[in-house]
């Protein structure tokens, strides 16, 4: 959000913003009882099980808590790596 | 049944409980409600100079506690409202001095007896807070548009509603409506946006409520005060009454006009 504004205004976004971002943002760890310190931890795990599995982007893999209303989600985004495409 | 018991915290200190315990008691009051208080920071006593009592307590609601005075005997009758009472806090002791069923106990007693009992909550997660959420009937959660209000008042709800007392209401305090449109304050929306719950007032800053804790006398009574009228509404919502939240644009008083004189359209 504030990484669009920055770049489609070329300014800062007003403090409103960033408060309401990261009021959002700490609430969900709060409410889930998840630090960003334990999701990094469990970003890392999650990579080395995956890993053994399929060759994946590690660099690109995000994971995050979201919340709509009531309900939380951890969700993962995780690219695969480019291979060459294999022939039937 | 009889009375209700309204339970005013906030998770962060210093947001306006004590401020808005004093001013919906006595709007309340003023509409002829029987209303005790029962301010709850034991150690840490405030409601009774913010309602302008101090010279008058001779027993506290630990005195009650513990036998050494009746419960009548600690209620402190108001300067102005004869129907509004204040049951002060002991300033020598600790939160340990009153546990959540006293506070059960003694609500009980005064239940028969009047209208609305609202107990001022101290800040915090602790023994007090579980005191003064113990007899509620209704939690009132006051927070200011800051980001660790919010933040605080979200872990009390999550409290709030873990104890199965109903879904609580929430007032949001020190709103400065040319913050908030110059884009420098959280506004009302996002509030309710991130927290989801009830809303049962809005207040805005009021230079008049410092005024009014000078005195000892709350800005409910005060017919001009823009907060004064913020609280008399939440006191009629309280009651049953349906009505609009106020508009904060809008100033009125004395010195908004002569800010106008002196700066047209400003
Ligand atoms: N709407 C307002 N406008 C201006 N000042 C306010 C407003 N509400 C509260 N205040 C001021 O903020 C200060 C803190 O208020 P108050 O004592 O009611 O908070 P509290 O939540 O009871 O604090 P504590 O957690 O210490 O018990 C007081 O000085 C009070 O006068
Ligand atoms: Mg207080």
């Amino acid at each position: 959000m504030n990484n669009l504004f920055n770049r489609l205004t070329g300014r800062q976004p007003p403090s409103r913003q960033v408060a309401k971002d990261r009021l959002k943002l700490v609430l969900i760890h709060d409410r889930t009882d998840v630090s960003p310190a334990v999701l990094e931890q469990l970003k890392d795990e999650l990579i080395a099980v995956i890993s053994k599995f399929v060759d994946i982007d590690r660099d690109g893999v995000d994971i995050k808590l979201t919340q709509e209303q009531t309900e939380s989600r951890l969700v993962a985004d995780i690219p695969l790596l480019k291979s060459p495409r294999r022939r039937r | 049944m009889g009375a209700l018991v309204i339970t005013v915290t906030s998770g962060k200190g210093g947001v306006g409980k004590t401020t808005t315990t004093a001013n919906i008691a006595a709007a309340l009051a003023a509409q002829n409600a029987k209303v005790v208080c029962i301010d709850g920071d034991i150690g840490l006593r405030n409601l009774d100079v913010v309602m302008g009592l101090e010279n008058r307590i001779v027993y506290d609601l630990v005195h009650v506690v513990e036998g050494t005075a009746k419960l009548r005997q600690a209620m402190i009758r108001d300067k102005r409202l004869p129907h509004l009472y204040l049951i002060p806090a002991a300033q020598t002791r600790d939160k340990s001095a009153v546990s959540p069923s006293d506070m059960i106990r003694i609500c009980d007693e005064l239940r028969t007896e009047c209208d609305y009992i609202i107990i001022d909550s101290p800040a915090g997660i602790e023994r007090g807070f579980r005191n003064a959420l113990a007899p509620s009937d209704k939690v009132l959660i006051v927070t200011n548009p800051e980001v660790s209000a919010v933040r605080d008042a979200d872990r009390i709800i999550g409290l709030v509603e873990s104890e199965q007392k109903g879904p609580p209401s929430l007032i949001i305090n020190r709103i400065k409506a040319d913050m908030v449109k110059r884009g420098d304050m959280l506004s009302i929306d996002d509030v309710l946006d991130v927290l989801a719950i009830d809303l049962i007032g809005i207040v805005p800053e009021d230079e008049q409520i410092v005024v009014g804790s000078n005195r000892g006398t709350p800005v409910a009574l005060d017919e001009k005060s823009r907060a004064g009228q913020a609280f008399r509404n939440i006191a009629r919502r309280l009651a049953g009454e349906n009505l609009p939240l106020m508009d904060l644009d809008k100033q009125d008083g004395f010195l908004a006009r002569l800010g106008k004189l002196i700066r047209p359209g400003g």
